[in-house]
């Protein structure tokens, strides 16, 4: 009996093993390949001093180890079109996290007291715009931003405007959500409390309920700025002539890319890692007692899309 | 209103039971304007025009008459097109169930044997799931390249077929599996088990008769929430498709960027919504009759 038991957790483990590699490995070896040099047959025919130079075309075959250099990442950093791409990126996602989380919250708000039969149509909504694929919404949108845009001329032309109109649809039903969990975990008694004691629904609201909430809206914010910065179908179609760093990542991968582009992405997963640690932090220290002795993290489960 | 609707409820329930509340917190129906109003301008209006485009006639390059034409769903429904559809829906399936077979005893290795590292195995299939999608297929990419060492050491050459594909699906939506089913397990009590099997259930028995009933409703929402996603992929099959095995989603694009044949693209976005919604309402059906039966 006992040894069934252990064999059987060595198998498990085993396997778990095997699938975490089968995570990680592409991106380790995507981030090994960030210091990869050019092929030995490019560089013997090449004479600058720079080597990461060498334009994507004539670079060799750089899916194999040639040997190591650093010159990838100032490339990269360097580069005039990958740069200003991040900071329009960079630039929307902030945006879209503001408008996003302000949205959710007070629906959120408004909706977890709700009752269920007013509450259903709107929740059928909010559903619908997490099913519905992404690419029809990016069609869909292209062409009602140009039909708006040709009717009423004050309306913006497809640009960053519109990119961000069309991520926060999506993002603003990903954070009322989330911050839904945790009002609906957190109950009523401290906000019934505050009253009790005097205080008027806007006070309450400032200081009992909100820092309550923040960690949702933390978590909200953050992953509408994930979903928003890494988004590219969207604005694939609906950019205009704006770039954004999704855009041309896509393009380098799809034609011609030199190990700048891994360069950029393993900075990317870095920063993305840190931000990871840093929300699970946050949400681990602000767990919520729900009832005498049980402990819970809405926002956590939430956040990892547990509920 | 809260008192008049309070004062019945009130006096129903034995005061002993129900502690008399002072207050009953509520916020203004009204903070539900600003999001519903977005969602009616900027989702259901390119909705809308999604309909109207997908029943317009296209006149020459570009420009199109509104009316009521059913040509290009008839066209959608013709053999060319209902292929697409097949495969799309074929391969997310398959996905799908790879991705559950690859999935399940990771969550389950979590959920009954970690406790010290259970954390830091969670966080680590959340990485993933945080970072780029783009820049995981493309690391994917480089891994299979034909140039590569599984290619050239190992004779593993797919870059551009449906195995591709189909290794692209797993590996991006294999974090979205693990984490609602984790979640499910973490619920199991573990103590059914040992009673199982001190009253002689061998344990794949007990695992068969308990475990996999109690967290089936968790796996058949994970199932659902990557189903729908593959379905509607559009960045996988281009990267590591190569536009050899195309999905829907990419038929639907090359109609807006190369084609310009938009009402023809719309037809085939309002047959893949469409085709979804048999999913999702057949889901939804399963849950609320599971919920009805207490299971």
């Amino acid at each position: 009996m006992r040894r069934r038991r252990l064999t059987a957790k060595h198998g498990f483990t085993a396997w778990a093993v095997v699938v975490y590699a089968f995570l990680f490995l592409p991106i380790l070896v995507m981030a090994l390949f960030a210091f990869n040099k050019p092929s030995a047959a490019a560089l013997a025919g090449f004479h600058g001093s720079n080597i990461c130079s060498l334009p994507p075309d004539q670079i060799g075959n750089i899916t194999v180890w040639n040997g190591f250099t650093s010159c990838w990442f100032s490339a990269g950093l360097h580069d005039p079109t990958f740069i200003p791409a991040i900071v329009v990126s960079l630039q929307i996602a902030a945006e879209a996290a503001v408008v996003s989380t302000v949205l959710g919250l007070c629906a959120a708000l408004a909706l977890a007291r709700m009752k269920p039969r007013l509450r259903a149509p709107f929740d059928a909504l909010v559903y619908l715009t997490l099913v519905v694929p992404e690419i029809v919404i990016a069609v869909a949108s292209l062409i009602f931003f140009v039909q708006v845009r040709n009717n009423f001329h004050a309306f913006p032309s497809l640009g960053k405007a519109t990119i961000l109109i069309g991520q926060v649809v999506f993002n603003a039903s990903v954070a009322m959500l989330i911050i839904r969990a945790r009002f609906v975990g957190m109950g009523d008694v401290l906000e019934e409390a505050a009253y009790d004691l005097g205080s008027g629904p806007l006070a309450t609201f400032r200081q009992v309920t909100l820092p309550r909430l923040m960690p949702a809206i933390v978590a909200a914010a953050l992953l509408s700025f994930t979903f928003s910065f890494d988004d590219y179908v969207l604005p694939a179609f609906t950019n205009g002539t704006t770039n954004t760093w999704p855009i041309v990542l896509y393009s380098a991968v799809r034609f011609g890319l030199t190990p700048a582009v891994n360069a950029l992405a393993t900075i990317m997963l870095g920063v993305t890692l840190a931000a990871v640690v840093v929300t699970a932090v946050i949400l681990r220290r602000s767990r919520v007692r729900v009832g005498p002795g049980q402990v819970t993290a809405p926002g956590l489960d939430a956040a990892l899309g547990l509920r | 209103m809260a008192v008049a609707e309070k004062t019945p409820e009130v006096a129903a329930v034995p005061a002993a039971t129900r502690r008399k509340r002072s207050f009953r917190p509520r916020y203004p129906v009204w903070l539900t304007a600003p999001s519903l109003l977005y969602y009616t301008v900027f989702f259901l209006g390119p909705m809308a025009i999604l309909v109207a485009f997908s029943l317009a006639t296209q006149q020459g390059f570009g420009s199109l008459r509104y009316g009521f034409d059913t040509s290009q769903y008839r066209q959608v429904t013709s053999s060319l097109y209902l292929t697409i559809f097949e495969r799309t829906l074929l391969m997310a399936a398959v996905g799908t169930l790879l991705t559950i077979a690859v999935g399940y005893p990771v969550a389950y290795w979590m959920a009954r044997y970690l406790s010290t590292y259970k954390m830091l195995a969670l966080l680590l299939i959340v990485v993933p799931f945080w970072t780029s999608f783009l820049i995981r297929t493309y690391a994917l990419k480089i891994i299979l390249d034909p140039h590569g060492y599984l290619a050239q050491d190992l004779g593993i050459n797919v870059l551009y077929t449906k195995y591709a594909v189909g290794v692209g699906l797993v590996y991006n939506y294999l974090p979205l599996f693990i984490l609602p089913v984790f979640a499910s397990l973490e619920r199991m009590d573990w103590t059914l088990i040992e009673a199982a099997t001190d009253l002689g259930a061998r344990p794949f028995t007990a695992f068969r008769e308990i475990t996999l009933r109690l967290t089936l409703p968790g796996v058949v929402t994970g199932g659902l929430l990557v189903f729908i996603p593959m379905t509607g992929e559009y960045i996988i099959p281009n990267i590591l498709g190569g536009g050899n095995y195309e999905f829907v989603g990419n038929v639907i694009g090359d109609q807006f960027n190369q084609a310009q044949n938009q009402p023809f693209g719309s037809a085939l976005s309002i047959g893949l919504m469409a085709a979804l919604s048999v999913f999702v309402i057949a889901y939804i059906l399963v849950a609320t009759k599971e919920e009805q039966f207490g299971a």
